[in-house]
């Protein structure tokens, strides 16, 4: 007997599960939501998201090599997840350079100064846009114009900014929302696109429903409330709340920004509180708020919460009452 | 279908024998028989060198209630009682016998014919188990006539028969299921009438169709199997662990350590051990030989073998096809589970369902990476636990928060490693904590003295 065995404790089998096959899962499902975007706003949205995505990766293997010492981490592609975040939530018109301090935002300040992946406590994308967003509030906030036919008297305003600012909610049409034919960030208008990538997450078990589900629903519940003391008629309503979960940040903000692995909490109780606050400081922001969109500082906001609810929600213990 | 309420994972399954019929493994030349074999205090040596044994013979007496007797599997002359090396190379005390011929003890019956009828009273039962050495033989032997014992003030509803085999690989249980189905059902009536119960459930993975439907025909077919249920499981792993198999078949949940199944009103017996006690007690037959799976992708030609015990683990791969030239890694039990043996001399015992051989590659582990906080382990834990935090808390030696975190309730079934992304060893770390926190645990109850 001249082998020589290999011991080790068991398992000694593993899954087929890898960090990079999930973050490869997330841009697939992204996917659909980019071409949308493309045949919505032009080419302008290949330029933005290729500088996002490069300058993410280039930040964080430049910190991974001089400041940190240690091998690469870009196989695991979660720098690429991070700068396609980042620019879904940029307009297509922005200047490249913010996109470039964007990526040192996200990816040097949110993320590696905590030590890398997983070690985060804010969505890196979104500190990213937030900072842009305070930074260059003007650039931020301008959108193109919507290249097919569109809503002629939105443009230059997301319907979220056009509502706040007194146009009637039933005033958008429906399609326009559920297809991205609307100004806005480059990723977040395409609600069919978004959601289709959903699905695939949930089959692929990248993700689990609570998180998204338990977003737009405490949305949908208060801008039903909220319309119900505000109007007349149950259409308007219906209108006033499906408007709310269909246009802006929300479905890209509930699918693929507040079930980030590493800014959400741990067990599905957690979770489930966790996006329930998303979607009342979200509506809370829309609807009293100085912005239109709520929905990055929400999920950053329940993101400082996320450590508190690991310590104090548990998952039921087998057996235990 | 039914299946256990939370976590699990669902490994590929790999029943590369599952096809292939129980093969008797000739006797061996040499047998060397460990004193601990069972959960519980080692047997006592009843031999000494240059004793003549026979097939069947005690060899080792169980030194206290916990603990199991030990037979002779073959007949021959007691060479040594001794330390020899055990599969993980440590020395152990063994018994060894170099056979001669296989002339058995008497009393035992080996004719073919199937015995229905038991008039034994429960302790009359029990006792011949006892004596006859049986043990769990899913794995975690714990003697049988102790399950059996039901403390007083408790009473036992369910009998439920682990027919499960959620192990990758093994096929032991389901082979035997299928061809001893009928003296694995008289075993159930034995059992059933040790417990006073009328009802019986034997719990089968969807996996095996063949058996579930053969075990039915034998129970419809006979009026003395009446009131056995087979009932089919979802494949679900560890579904054979015995809390999550009661609360698959019952729905009641086993309360945390120190609590036993019987509190929840269950007994479970794995079926191997069924059809021995059914030797056991019609046949008077000790337990000395068993099914094994010999296995691995990397094995010639995986089989069933029925074996004796303290043959050694070389035999069965030479049975098998021989060592594969790629061999990395020999695993006593299934891939989940099992432990990795550097000793192939090491034997087959009572516990030992199946050997899993791995070729060097599918041995390697995978480089760990950060933690992503996917909460995956968290959803894949069966006992509702929290893998990421208990394997921080291990490396940060923080025994209290452990504690707090329930870690005695830990199966170490493997799910949390399995299914980390990262290839984080999650268990190894958990494991290692458990072991200090139960020292702790043990050393603290002894300071406080025996409980009123």
């Amino acid at each position: 007997m001249t082998n020589k065995l290999i011991v080790a404790p068991a398992p000694h089998v593993h899954g087929s599960d890898s960090t990079r096959r999930i973050m490869r899962d997330v841009i697939l499902a992204l996917m659909p939501a980019f071409a949308v975007s493309l045949w919505v706003f032009g080419l302008d949205v290949l330029r933005v998201t290729a500088i996002a995505i490069l300058s993410c990766m280039l930040v964080e293997w430049l910190i991974q090599k001089f400041l940190f010492k240690e091998p690469s981490t870009l196989g695991n592609l979660s720098a690429v997840v991070t700068g396609l975040l980042l620019s879904f939530n940029l307009p297509a018109s922005i200047p490249w350079w913010i996109v470039v301090i964007g990526a040192v935002v996200a990816i040097g300040i949110a993320k590696m100064s905590f030590g890398g992946l997983g070690k985060n406590p804010f969505n890196p994308a979104l500190v990213g846009r937030v900072f842009l967003l305070i930074a260059y509030p003007v650039q931020m906030t301008s959108f193109p114009a919507v290249e097919r036919p569109a809503l002629d008297a939105l443009s230059g305003a997301t319907p979220l900014a056009a509502v706040k600012f007194g146009v009637a909610a039933d005033m958008v049409p429906v399609e326009n929302l559920l297809l991205g034919l609307m100004p806005g960030s480059l990723g977040e208008v395409a609600a069919v696109a978004l959601l289709a990538g959903f699905v695939y997450l949930l089959w692929r078990k990248v993700i689990t429903w609570h998180i998204p589900v338990a977003v737009l629903g405490t949305m949908a519940l208060f801008a039903a409330v909220y319309g119900a003391f505000s109007f007349a008629t149950p259409h308007e309503v219906f209108s006033f709340t499906l408007f709310h979960l269909l246009a802006g940040g929300a479905i890209l903000g509930a699918v693929y920004m507040a079930t980030d692995y590493a800014t959400s909490p741990m067990t599905t109780k957690g979770a489930v509180i966790y996006a329930v606050g998303i979607g009342v400081i979200t509506m809370c922001i829309r609807l009293w708020g100085a912005y239109p969109e709520g929905m990055s500082f929400a999920i950053l906001i329940m993101n400082a919460v996320t450590p508190l609810l690991n310590k104090y929600v548990k998952p039921k213990r087998f057996g235990k009452k | 279908m039914k299946t256990f309420p939370i976590g699990g994972v669902h490994p590929s399954e790999n029943k590369l024998s599952r096809g292939v019929a129980i093969e008797r493994l000739p006797l061996p030349d040499q047998v060397t028989i460990p004193l601990a074999q069972h959960i519980g205090a080692p047997a006592t040596a009843q031999v000494a060198k240059g004793d003549k044994v026979l097939t069947g013979q005690l060899i080792a007496a169980a030194s206290s209630f916990m603990s199991a007797n030990i037979h002779s599997p073959i007949s021959g002359v007691v060479t040594a009682v001794e330390p020899v090396l055990n599969g993980q190379g440590l020395r152990q005390m063994m018994i060894t016998i170099k056979r001669e011929g296989d002339e058995w003890l008497e009393t035992i019956d080996r004719s073919p014919e199937i015995k229905y009828e038991c008039n034994l009273t429960p302790a009359e039962i029990i006792a011949k188990i006892k004596e006859a050495g049986v043990v769990g033989m899913g794995g975690a032997t714990f003697p049988t006539h102790v399950k059996l014992s039901v403390p007083p003030g408790r009473k036992a509803e369910y009998l439920i028969i682990n027919g499960v085999e959620c192990e990758p690989y093994l096929t032991s249980d389901h082979r035997t299921m299928l061809e001893r189905g009928e003296e694995l059902l008289v075993g159930v009536t034995i059992l059933m009438r040790t417990l006073s119960v009328n009802e019986a459930y034997v719990g089968v993975e969807n996996n095996k169709p063949d058996a579930i439907s053969h075990l039915r025909e034998l129970v419809a077919g006979n009026a003395h199997f009446k009131g056995i249920h087979i009932t089919p499981l979802k494949v679900q792993y560890p579904q054979g662990g015995e809390k999550q198999l009661i609360a698959a078949v019952t729905g009641r949940q086993v309360p945390p350590p120190p609590a036993l199944p019987i509190h929840v009103g269950a007994v479970v017996c794995n079926a191997s051990t069924t059809v021995a006690v059914y030797e056991a007690v019609q046949k008077n037959k000790p337990l000395i030989e068993r099914v094994v799976t010999l296995t691995g992708k990397c094995v010639k030609s995986p089989k069933n073998l029925l074996t004796r015990m303290g043959t050694p683990i070389s035999a069965l791969i030479e049975a098998a096809g021989g060592v594969p030239e790629e061999l990395g890694k020999v695993v006593n039990g299934g891939p989940m589970m099992g432990r990795a043996i550097v000793n192939l001399q090491a034997p087959v015992t009572k516990g030992c369902s199946g050997v899993t051989l791995f070729a060097e590659q599918e041995a390697l582990r995978k480089e760990p990476s950060a933690c992503i906080k996917c909460a995956k382990c968290v959803s894949a834990c069966p006992m509702g636990l929290e893998p990421y935090l208990l394997s921080k808390y291990s490396r940060k030696r923080n025994w209290e928060a452990m504690e707090q975190n329930d870690i005695t309730s830990c199966i170490e079934c493997g799910c949390c490693q399995f299914t980390c992304p990262a290839n984080i060893p999650l268990l190894d770390y958990v494991r290692q904590g458990k072991q200090i926190v139960m020292g702790f645990i043990r050393a603290r109850d002894a300071a406080e003295g025996p409980k009123k």
